[in-house]
């Protein structure tokens, strides 16, 4: 599992400089390793050890996003040194390292040159605590051996698959551990934010660039070597590969000998900016060079994240408890909305909705929900805190005058540093946007103020944000849940709009939904997790004979009532029918189903309509 | 003594001002020594004397090969250290074994490389001397013979205009000698000094007395290797390329030392040396007084080349989706400095590099990266000819034979229109025509020139508006065309103005030079402009649009800056009816309120309402489900794949190009008379020229569908019947249920406005048979009016007639009386 691997692997192979199969076989091997039961959990995750805990040069994952793709880089893939007393020339492979081994013959004719690409990875963006504590807890329970031994480096390749054969959980003995005890667990999960706030100092000059303000968490450069073409921007992967923090790369980026520039001036091309975003300290952004990458569906920790067999059971055995699940959950968000059950149930579909598909422009099953009508007064932020609860990735964008018109939410190209500056809107696939439009005031909305409108309504109608490459715009798709609750209506487009009507008016309004919020049991919390992810992977179909149903439905519903019922009200019902199947555990929409999704679009439409009249009758 | 070689490079390149450098400079003792030691020595070859090098130039004429200066080629390398190997000699003892090449003939290549100097210096002779391509229709080609060989002509041209650069096309050298062209491809650093060699031989051969500032370059360009830059790889390092992409950096000019002037502190000996792969070996021992470490760089006697670094990314049509776009560093050498800025759309042929990474003495281990870029030695801006000249489609979309194999396949299928129209948009539900409309929108009709007779450009290309209910996916019908079509732009009525349309005046942060900035129709010459929420633009916006579609260009006086730009775009416009819902009472023009001047442009004005029958709700109503269960394979056997349409209409817009035959302009001409034969037999008229010229483009347009270059009568009966079915729906008269083009053409139908002349005539004989009474009261008038008239009068009506009367002078309407005059 170490690097040490690798170098036997290359160190033979290169010399002999005729095998290109090698590479293939290293990739082979982790691969194989990797798939085995829980060996992926030994593996120390970078989101979760502090960075000064890592060996280098070992094998370490990350979870993260593609926040930035940098142009690809020709490295020496195998090269010749010449010791300087011996005079004896060695061929060297300088694949999956970033610095060379001393006395490099630039001149011999072995070199080999190769390419790789570099990713800017930074941790999911807005994923919640909660999944964060979860993934650590699981993978501290089988303990990353993050100490540093010597000795072991020398251990023969035999001898280290033996000791994975025989000791499977990878039960270190105690004198591998760094703190011995199993207090080291809870040191460690303190770590990660005691570690945080020490860059945070440093990286006032130094920009990690995280889409959403206040992240925090190592960012990550990502040596690719193989394909990739089938990565794309904004991909949330889980990156096995090998750590790299040479001091060199830091020494090597800000060392300058001015005078040498007129001679050389191809290092006097990259501006200051440019270097700091391209070259940071290997301390605060360590180098990883990517031997394996999963595309990962979902970041939720208590799934099994592989789509193996494992998780075809686990899904079996979920599906038997969904509907119960599902009840629990609606009685839960039911109470959170005030005892508004429609609206809880539209909550509900709204979190299991996805983009599962897209005809030319037109995206499918989206499904965004405008809550309207909601209380003033914090009640929105309480209700962010338990969405935030229950899915993994979120984020709150308060629209007050002042974030619309200050923040930047489309990600834009800095051609001065080479880099894409992020912004609010770069968030991996199923994030839950939650915008509370009830912070809105009066005042004027600035240039930047309307783009910034003029995104957010193009996310929601056509799940696209144009990026800013300053000479044009690049359209990158998405796939981001948003929610806008509003007092009126919203001035944002949305699939469906539910006003939202309380049965209860508690006195206190913190205190109600923390009682209610305290009232669940972790456990139960953690099913409504699992629920949602789960709901939302889930297959699909219609068949012929419901199919014919909808239709004469449809025809019917025109005949009685030419001027409400269109084609975009048959778009709405045929995405909340599939919602509502799936929110109950069945892959196919029945009649039942399609009734039911009828039934309470009519009486939200129904809700609407008097809301209407309502505001009609007000001056 | 000084040793300046009088054909080095340095008699061109250190500046003028230098003279008054070493004035300043003669406060140096060493430099005073050259002054005070070597009087006699400062004679006119002198580097000393460079304040008038022009005037040495003329005092002494200099031609040929030997007389003109050679002009070192940074953009090549350091040329000169390759030495020359037999090929039969083991090669790494060879090195320094540099045999005259007459006396090895065809054995001899430079080392390395498989080239033979005299051989290729021969072939590309040859290749000058014979290459011609009489089907060239490039526009640096205008005005020479194609039938003489072409780069003899260019030479001639070189010897009129003293421009010392020769561009060569790579795919002639590979049309006439396809091994040249390999070598020249492998190893341009070693090839093209010997094209150099071998045109300056045969220039100078030429003409004799021709003078020129230094020898003629042969600059590349058009290499076929490589299209793209996301698709160099380490095997193309040290090799020609050509990328193409857009500049989004350039940097300041860079002086670059090309040799470096030492000087012995001791006995003032100077020497030079030139930069070898950026280094400078300094010399340690002066060769005149044997001391060492005594000689120092004079820096403003060294040579110095100009450079500039340039970041070019790649254009967006070449990259996959969802990645970023790559950006390489062009260096640019000599007086390609500061021929592009940034926002060019450029080919850049040059040779791809990679340098590692400085060894530092320091550390014992580097970074085991290379740093790229591209030495240019051409560059070629793609978008220069946007702005004057005709369609040269620019992006010169290249189609590989299996493409160009299945479109034609696909265009020789009868259905082939029907096929591409289901195609286009499938999401959306029926709309069959005006999803034909759009198609032949994207096509657009034939561009006809007349400017030579004065009548300027005839518009080719398609206008068409799509009004209706809200709700019924016109926006998605926009979005839908704006993704298809390379050039599209999308606007929205309400949120744009007329600047953001057309240009604007702004400072340039950087440059703070006033700068033109182009909006959405400039942008999309060539493409098409969605606008969507036509209806709710400002009348000032709208009335840019009158100038752009008809004349198809844009007049801009702002900010002392007046120009004309192009803006051959279609315009594809959606508006929604003013009263939220569409009124079959109405005419087009009364419900969406737009001026009747601006409709009459558009060539198609559709409805898209809703139909409100059962049998197409069941239809829609399966269409939808489908789109929400059916799987993507299903789809995709279904339907045209959205990227064989893009190549079909841009393989069509650039290739074809249709012209009528006899029975089409026959069948054109029948067509119009017929229309105008309609409305004359109800005294109306009811098609204007305007009508002809649409139905013109819609036939060429559809001639265009089927790969065709005539338009036939089939075309023109599509043309009809398209033309036909849209005023069917937006000019028939809601009163008469006739077509009435003039609904269009002048805003009111023709029954209207002979009713509003029957209703005026009435009043007027009601005013006369009352008698001579000067002035009546308003409200009195209209009562007896409506008391009188069988037909129900209303207020609107009768204020008409009042008006109408008025501009007859009969009477004039102040406040509440009416006086007659």
């Amino acid at each position: 599992m170490r690097m040490w691997f690798v170098c036997r692997f290359c160190c033979p192979a290169a010399q002999s400089n005729s095998n290109p199969e090698w590479e293939a076989k290293v990739l082979e091997y982790f691969k194989g390793q990797l798939r085995e039961k829980e060996s992926h959990s030994w593996v120390p995750s970078l989101n979760d050890v502090p960075l000064h805990y890592l060996k280098p040069n070992s094998l370490v994952k990350f979870r993260c996003l593609v926040q930035d793709m940098f142009d690809p880089e020709f490295y020496m893939g195998v090269y010749e040194t010449v010791d300087p007393s011996t005079k004896a020339n060695v061929l060297r492979c300088g694949k999956y390292k970033d610095v060379t081994e001393c006395g490099v013959d630039l001149n011999s004719r072995n070199t080999v040159t190769a390419e790789r690409q570099t990713f800017y990875c930074v941790p999911i963006p807005g994923e919640s605590p909660w999944a964060k504590e979860i993934s650590f807890l699981s993978a501290a329970r089988v303990v990353p051996s993050t100490s540093y031994v010597p000795s072991r480096q020398k251990r023969s390749y035999e001898e280290d698959d033996d000791d994975m054969d025989t000791q499977p959980q990878k039960q270190r003995e105690p004198h591998t551990e760094p703190h011995g005890n199993g207090d080291s667990k809870r040191q460690e999960t303190e770590a990660p934010s005691s570690q945080t706030t020490a860059p945070s100092d440093c990286s006032s000059h130094l920009d990690l660039n995280f889409p959403l303000p206040g992240e925090r968490g190592p960012a990550c450069l990502v040596k690719v070597y193989e394909g990739l073409d089938s990565f794309k921007l904004n991909d949330t992967l889980e990156i096995y590969g090998i750590l790299s923090v040479n001091p060199v790369l830091t020494v090597l980026g800000e060392e300058k000998d001015p005078s040498l520039l007129l001679l050389n001036p191809t290092e006097s091309m990259e501006t200051p900016e440019e270097q700091r975003a391209h070259d940071p300290p290997a301390s605060l952004v360590p180098r990883l060079h990517m031997l394996y990458a999963r595309p990962l569906q979902h970041n939720n920790p208590l799934l099994p994240s592989a789509p193996t067999e494992d998780q075809s059971a686990f899904v079996s055995s979920f599906l038997v408890e969904m509907a119960s699940v599902r009840a629990e959950l609606l009685a839960y968000l039911t109470h959170v909305l005030l005892g508004d059950g429609l609206a809880a149930e539209y909550l509900l579909l709204h979190l299991i909705s996805n983009v599962y598909t897209r005809r030319d422009v037109l995206p499918l099953g989206k499904f965004t929900l405008n809550l309207s009508g909601c209380p003033l007064n914090s009640y929105t932020e309480r209700l962010y805190q338990i969405v935030q609860q229950l899915v993994p990735c979120s984020y709150r964008l308060s629209m007050s005058l002042h974030t619309m018109n200050s923040m930047r939410l489309v990600p834009k190209k800095d051609y001065v540093a080479n880099r894409l500056v992020s912004g609010a809107l770069q968030l991996a696939r199923n994030t839950s946007l939650f915008l509370d439009e009830t912070q809105l005031e009066q005042g004027q909305l600035d240039s930047s103020g309307v783009r910034n409108i003029t995104a957010l309504g193009n996310l929601i109608s056509w799940q696209k944000v144009d990026y800013d490459f300053s000479y044009h715009q690049m359209e990158f798709p998405c796939n981001i849940n948003v929610l806008v609750t509003s007092e009126g209506r919203s001035l944002l487009p949305s699939d469906c709009q539910v006003p939202l009507q309380p049965q209860v008016t508690p006195p206190n309004m913190e205190e109600y939904l923390t009682t209610i919020h305290m009232a669940q049991f972790t456990s139960q919390i953690n099913k409504f997790r699992v629920y949602l992810s789960l709901a939302r992977t889930l297959d699909y179909s219609i068949s012929d004979e419901v199919t014919k149903a909808v239709e004469d439905d449809f025809v019917d519903m025109r005949k009685d009532d030419p001027q409400s019922v269109t084609a975009e009200d048959l778009h709405r019902m045929l995405v909340v029918a599939r919602l509502l199947s799936l929110s109950l555990g069945q892959t196919t929409l029945s009649r039942d189903g399609w009734m039911r999704a009828k039934h309470i679009d009519m009486l939200r439409r129904s809700r609407t309509e008097q809301q209407k009249s309502l505001n009609g009758n007000e001056p | 003594m000084i040793l300046i070689d009088d054909s080095s490079a340095v008699n061109t390149i250190v500046p003028s001002n230098l003279i008054t450098k070493l004035k300043i400079l003669g406060l140096n003792t060493s430099l005073f020594n050259v002054f005070s030691v070597l009087p006699s020595e400062v004679d006119m070859s002198s580097p000393l004397m460079y304040g008038t090098p022009s005037s040495r130039v003329e005092g002494t004429p200099r031609s040929g090969v030997g007389g003109t200066p050679a002009r070192q080629r940074p953009d090549l390398g350091s040329i000169r250290k390759a030495p020359q190997v037999d090929l039969h000699s083991e090669p790494p003892s060879a090195d320094g074994a540099v045999a005259s090449e007459q006396a090895l003939g065809q054995k001899l290549v430079i080392w390395g490389t498989d080239v033979n100097v005299g051989t290729c210096k021969e072939k590309f002779q040859r290749f000058l001397q014979r290459f011609i391509d009489p089907t060239s229709n490039e526009d640096e080609n205008a005005g020479l013979d194609l039938n003489e060989p072409l780069y003899m002509q260019k030479l001639e041209e070189i010897s009129v205009v003293g421009e010392p650069v020769l561009n060569v096309n790579c795919s002639h050298v590979q049309s006439f000698d396809a091994d040249l062209y390999r070598q020249l491809i492998s190893y341009p650093q070693e090839v093209i000094p010997t094209f150099d060699m071998a045109v300056n031989e045969l220039f100078f051969e030429r003409f004799p007395d021709s003078i020129l500032e230094h020898q003629i370059q042969v600059r590349p360009y058009n290499a076929l290797k490589t299209r793209n830059m996301r698709s160099l790889n380490p095997e193309d390092i040290d090799q020609m390329i050509t990328i193409s992409g857009m500049v989004i950096r350039t940097s300041q000019l860079i002086p670059e030392m090309q040799e470096a002037f030492f000087q012995c502190q001791v006995c003032a000996f100077s020497t030079c040396v030139e930069v070898d792969r950026g280094r400078i070996a300094e010399p340690a021992v002066c060769r005149n007084c044997n001391t060492t470490h005594s000689l120092a760089l004079i820096h403003n006697r060294s040579a110095f080349s100009d450079k500039q670094m340039i970041k070019v990314q790649e254009s967006p049509d070449d990259m996959p989706a969802g990645q970023t776009p790559h950006t390489t560093i062009v260096y640019a050498h000599n007086d390609l400095v500061d021929k592009v800025q940034p926002g060019d759309r450029i080919n850049i042929t040059g040779i791809y590099r990679a340098v590692p990474m400085r060894e530092n003495p320091r550390q014992s281990n580097v970074k085991s990266v290379y740093k790229t870029h591209i030495d240019v030695i051409h560059f070629r801006k793609t978008d220069e000819k946007r702005l004057h000249g005709l369609d040269e489609d620019s992006d010169q979309k290249l189609f590989t034979e299996e493409r160009v194999q299945i479109l034609k396949e696909l265009a020789s299928k009868p259905d082939v229109y029907d096929r591409l129209s289901s195609a286009l948009a499938p999401s959306i539900y029926e709309h069959e025509d005006i999803k034909k409309g759009i198609l032949l929108q994207l096509f657009g009709g034939t561009r006809k020139d007349f400017s030579q007779t004065g009548r300027g450009n005839f518009r080719a290309e398609v206008n068409i508006l799509l009004c209706g209910d809200p709700g019924t996916s016109k926006s998605q019908l926009l979005q839908y065309v704006f993704n298809l079509v390379p050039r599209g732009q999308y606007t929205s009525g309400k949120g744009s103005s007329a600047v953001g349309l057309t240009a604007y005046v702004m400072k340039d942060p950087e440059t703070k030079q006033l700068v033109l900035q182009t909006g959405a129709l400039v942008l999309s010459d060539n493409g098409i402009c969605c606008i969507d929420e036509f209806d709710k633009m400002s009348d000032s916006t709208r009335s840019v649009l009158h100038e752009v579609m008809e004349q198809q260009t844009l007049s801009i006086a702002k900010a002392g800056i007046i120009c004309q730009l192009n803006a051959r775009t279609s315009v594809l416009a959606a508006a929604n009816p003013v009263e939220s819902q569409w009124n079959p009472k109405k005419t087009t023009i009364e419900n969406i309120q737009l001026p009747h001047t601006l409709l009459s442009r558009f060539d198609l004005i559709f409805l898209m309402l809703d139909p409100q029958d059962e049998a197409y709700d069941r239809r829609l109503a399966h269409h939808l489900v489908a789109l929400y269960y059916q799987s993507e394979e299903q789809i995709e056997e279904e339907f045209l794949d959205m990227a064989v349409l893009k190549d079909y209409i841009a393989y069509a817009r650039t290739y074809i190009n249709p012209r009528l035959n006899e029975e089409a302009s026959q069948a054109l001409i029948e067509a119009y008379v017929d229309m105008r034969k309609i409305g004359s037999g109800r005294g109306m008229v009811s098609a204007y020229p305007r009508q002809l010229e649409s139905l013109i483009r819609l036939a060429e347009a559809h001639a265009k569908v089927r790969f065709s270059d005539k338009v036939e009568t089939i075309d023109v009966e599509e043309a009809k019947r398209l033309h036909r079915e849209a005023l069917k729906q937006s000019a028939t008269d809601p009163r008469t249920g006739f077509v009435d083009i003039s609904i269009i053409t002048t805003g009111m139908s023709a029954t209207a406005r002979k009713r509003k002349e029957e209703v005026a005539q009435a009043l007027k004989k009601m005013i006369q048979s009352k008698g001579k009474t000067p002035a009546m009261k308003y409200q009195q008038l209209f009562d007896d009016l409506r008391g009188q008239s069988e037909a129900a009068i209303t207020k609107d009506m009768f204020e008409e007639a009042l008006r109408a009367l008025a501009d007859e002078d009969y009477l004039t309407v102040t406040g509440k009386t009416v006086r007659l005059l």
